[in-house]
């Protein structure tokens, strides 16, 4: 009585250690299988004016808006704009929709979307700051990297 | 001198807690019951200073004191009463002040409602809450003190809030919020003192279970409430973005899930145990690990928080201390426990196992695409990544709908076991009729037939009728065996067992929801003038007229939008673009109808010329269900506190009795 019952434990234990190992193994593949396939790389504006960021890819890239290069369509909601690294390099930012309420000339900007063979940006997604004062970091380090930290020492909290 | 009285009273906090970590373990140490007995005092003093220092910054904002440079940066003479006092944890500093505030005050409520507990055993739980009040408060004190002046030269004006958090949702979500995140340091200093004690029997998680539901329930509102809030204070419709903050908050509520499940094992049928107590130690390093990565700026999110590398480095040397401890803790210990009961592999045992597996592993892939950009970066040398909705979507969706099934079944389960055939038996009836109803509602009533949203809407629906089957069983047999159907039999079952199925309920009405909004929701962006419309999912939304309105503390461009159904007059929104002249910030602030099966929802985005403006128009099926379905949920854990069997009851005087009371728990059971 007391063997069998042992038994039953132990073959409870191996029972639940496979599924546990199988469980782990197949959500581990999965995931890394889904993160290989869903991971957007950050491009500066000079890497994708010197051609290094791929192009018909989901990447993300940004900068700072340059001053007076905002140009809206007369017809539909596309806009264009300038982003540059303060130092140089600048490339076409395009967009159709409603742009986030912090978007403006001199702010920093993330987008996400895909270069085209022409080097313009067609953006899915221009990035939201909840701050004004707030610098997204891959912005802050393409300043960084060019010794441009003018804006960089602004930055504060929000929840 | 009042902010100086706030920050006096701090460091005298920090004297209390450190008191109060010593005296009552050197007391267990030494077998000195009123050393023990000083913790009750000590947990009081403490919160009582935390409280003075609170109500010192509160009153530095309500007194416009811009000379406490935290004030300065976030209130203005302008801003409404009621966001002045928000405003206190309206960003890092006073924020953390208001965690402090919280952690008090669960050690305060731990030392008033544990007559359960044995001295020796209360005094280790509080000692445990004061040491982590400690690291709490050196924090504050060290890199964040909101009580900073910057004297002799001081704005006249502060600098405003900003104006996304002037919003009722500022006041109620971070409380809550913290309320849940503080909470898990009680079934964590419970873990510590059973560890530290040895003594791992069912009394210890009978103590634990009213705690973690209460820490676990507040959480889930105060996710609920971030989600609400988000939706219609951002003006993109959205309801969770999978932001590095969200996740923060989210992988707690995934371990703290799993543990509220495995403490009801421990406490009925004395299985899990160890693995328990790690879940209690995971849970709550999940919370720091939160405000780490909140705090420290280490990763982007649209929380932006102060990005300061010393708190960070803080923040992180202090996780690494208190995982580090509690687990070279349950190295020495864990080996001693021992489970009291064996089981069958059908049985509800296993299908809480399968529960906690699933679990564990959604919070470790929340985990690992959190901080793999981290991972990513120090790997590549600097390279930047990020991991978007995509790679959680693929990753989380198929876990939880696995879920699913344990969570269905459980309810028809028997603790021990379950013969095969009759769980399986027992769940032709409910699956085949959820699945008749759902297709023929859709038939009947929705536009279009899909066969992924047919699924999981039958799967919500077997969830519930498998819930209403097994309360039905209860009734019935409480009325047999007491003659005659009574409404004493319908609430027989006792607040648990509400608590379960209110619980188990909310999900499935969370799960419809997110069903529905995320298959049939409506979005356009477009532009309008006067007069333009625009149609999305049946409903005409005319744009009237755009004016300017003065509010308190901003000017706003408000547009009138007139919504019609086939020509019939529904609703019309305001949706406004707000100017706040103090930061000079501008903010969207989104209108919308807000009804049991939709959500009409309008944003204003930007003048495009003098009569024209980009709008953004939403049609969100449901998507109230996701919120009612969070509280739902949240009810549920709240409900199972009032149950009687965790009411106080006096412990014996002497300090070692309880041992004795280690063979209770299972008698409690009613499965």
């Amino acid at each position: 009585m007391k063997f069998g019952k042992m038994k039953t434990q132990r073959r409870n234990r191996l029972f639940a250690l496979v599924f546990i190992v199988l469980g782990v193994g197949s959500a581990v593949t999965l995931a890394l299988n889904a993160l290989n396939e869903n991971i957007n790389l950050f491009y500066a504006p000079d890497q994708i004016v010197s051609g290094e960021a791929p192009v018909g890819q989901l990447i993300r890239a940004g900068g700072m808006v340059s001053n007076g290069s905002i140009e809206r369509s007369t017809t539909d909601l596309k806009v264009h704009f300038k982003v540059s690294d303060l130092n140089g390099s600048t490339f076409t930012i395009q967009y159709e929709g409603v742009l986030p309420d912090l978007f403006r000339e001199g702010q920093g900007v993330i987008a996400k979307g895909r270069l085209d063979a022409t080097g313009m940006f067609l953006a899915e997604e221009v990035l939201a700051k909840h701050d004004e004062n707030y610098m997204p970091p891959e912005v802050l380090g393409v300043l960084e990297k060019n010794a441009v930290t003018a804006h960089a020492d602004n930055q504060d909290s929000t929840l | 001198m009042i902010a100086e009285l706030g920050h006096f009273s701090l460091i005298l906090a920090l004297g209390l807690a450190i008191c109060l970590t010593v005296i009552p373990a050197l007391g267990v140490y030494h077998s000195r019951v009123i050393w023990m007995r000083l913790s009750h005092s000590l947990s009081m003093g403490l919160f009582v200073f935390v409280l003075l220092s609170f109500a010192c910054l509160t009153n530095a904002f309500l007194a416009d004191d811009f000379s406490v440079a935290y004030v300065a940066r976030n209130s203005n003479t302008a801003l409404p009463i009621q966001y002045k006092i928000s405003a206190v944890w309206g960003a890092h500093e006073g924020s953390f002040l208001l965690w402090i505030l919280i952690m008090a005050g669960w050690t305060l409520a731990v030392s008033l409602f544990s007559g359960g507990l044995t001295v020796d055993m209360r005094a280790r739980v509080l000692s445990v809450m004061g040491a982590l009040s400690i690291g709490f408060l050196l924090f504050l004190l060290l890199t964040s003190n909101p009580f900073d002046r910057s004297l002799p030269v001081f704005p006249k004006e502060g600098s405003d809030l900003n104006p996304l958090l002037q919003d009722f949702g500022l006041i109620v979500h971070p409380p809550m919020l913290y309320m849940g995140y503080v909470g898990f340091a009680v079934p964590f200093a419970f873990a510590i003192a059973t560890l530290s004690s040895g003594r791992l029997d069912s009394a210890w998680a009978r103590w634990s279970r009213p705690w973690t539901n209460a820490a676990w329930a507040c959480l889930t509102i105060g996710i609920t409430l971030g989600s609400w809030w988000a939706y219609y204070e951002l003006g993109w419709g959205g309801w969770w973005f999978w932001d590095a903050v969200e996740n923060a908050s989210f992988m707690p509520w995934l371990v703290g899930t799993a543990l509220i499940h495995s403490l009801a094992g421990s406490e009925k049928r004395g299985v899990f145990k160890s693995w328990t107590v790690l879940l209690a130690i995971f849970a709550f390093s999940f919370s720091l690990l939160g405000a780490f990565l909140v705090r420290s700026g280490v990763l982007t999110s649209v929380h932006a928080f102060a990005v300061d590398p010393e708190r960070g480095i803080f923040i992180l040397v202090f996780l690494v201390l208190v995982i580090g401890s509690s687990l070279i803790l349950y190295a020495i210990k864990a080996s001693n426990i021992r489970s009291e009961a064996g089981f069958d592999l059908t049985s509800r045992e296993t299908l809480l196992l399968v529960n906690n597996l699933l679990l564990a592993v959604a919070a470790m892939a929340v985990l690992l695409g959190t901080i793999y950009p981290l991972i990513y970066e120090t790997m590549t040398g600097g390279g930047k990544i990020s991991v978007g909705p995509p790679y959680f979507n693929t990753v989380f969706v198929p876990i939880v709908l696995l879920l699913f099934i344990p969570m269905a079944i459980s309810p028809r389960s028997r603790w021990k076991k379950t013969s095969l055939d009759r769980l399986l038996l027992a769940q032709v009836w409910p699956l085949l009729s959820a699945l008749l109803i759902v297709n023929g509602l859709i038939l009947a009533l929705a536009p279009a037939y899909n066969v992924v949203v047919a699924a999981i809407a039958s799967i919500a629906l077997w969830i519930l009728i498998n819930l209403a089957l097994d309360w039905k069983n209860k009734v019935v047999n409480k009325s047999t065996r007491s003659r005659g159907f009574t409404l004493a039999a319908l609430f027989s079952p006792g607040w648990s067992y509400f608590g379960m199925l209110l619980g188990h309920a909310g999900i499935a009405v969370a799960l419809l929801g997110v069903l529905i909004t995320v298959y049939f929701s409506e979005e356009k962006d477009v532009r309008m003038g006067p007069g333009d419309v625009v149609t999305l999912s049946g409903y005409d939304f005319k744009l009237n007229k755009i004016a300017k309105v003065q509010g308190p503390n901003y000017i706003a461009d408000e547009a009138e939008i007139e919504i019609t159904l086939e020509g019939e007059y529904i609703v019309s929104l305001y949706p406004q673009k707000r100017f706040y002249s103090a930061g000079g910030s501008l903010m969207t602030e989104a209108d919308m109808d807000v009804g049991l099966f939709r959500d009409l929802y309008v944003a204003l985005g930007e003048p495009i010329n003098d009569s024209d403006w980009a709008v953004r128009v939403h049609y969100k099926p449901f998507v109230r269900w996701i919120w009612w379905g969070g509280m739902l949920i949240a009810l549920g854990g709240l409900i199972t506190i009032l149950d009687r069997r965790y009411r106080t009851r006096r412990a014996p005087a002497t300090v070692r009795a309880n041992s004795t009371a280690s063979a209770e728990g299972i008698p409690y059971g009613q499965g």
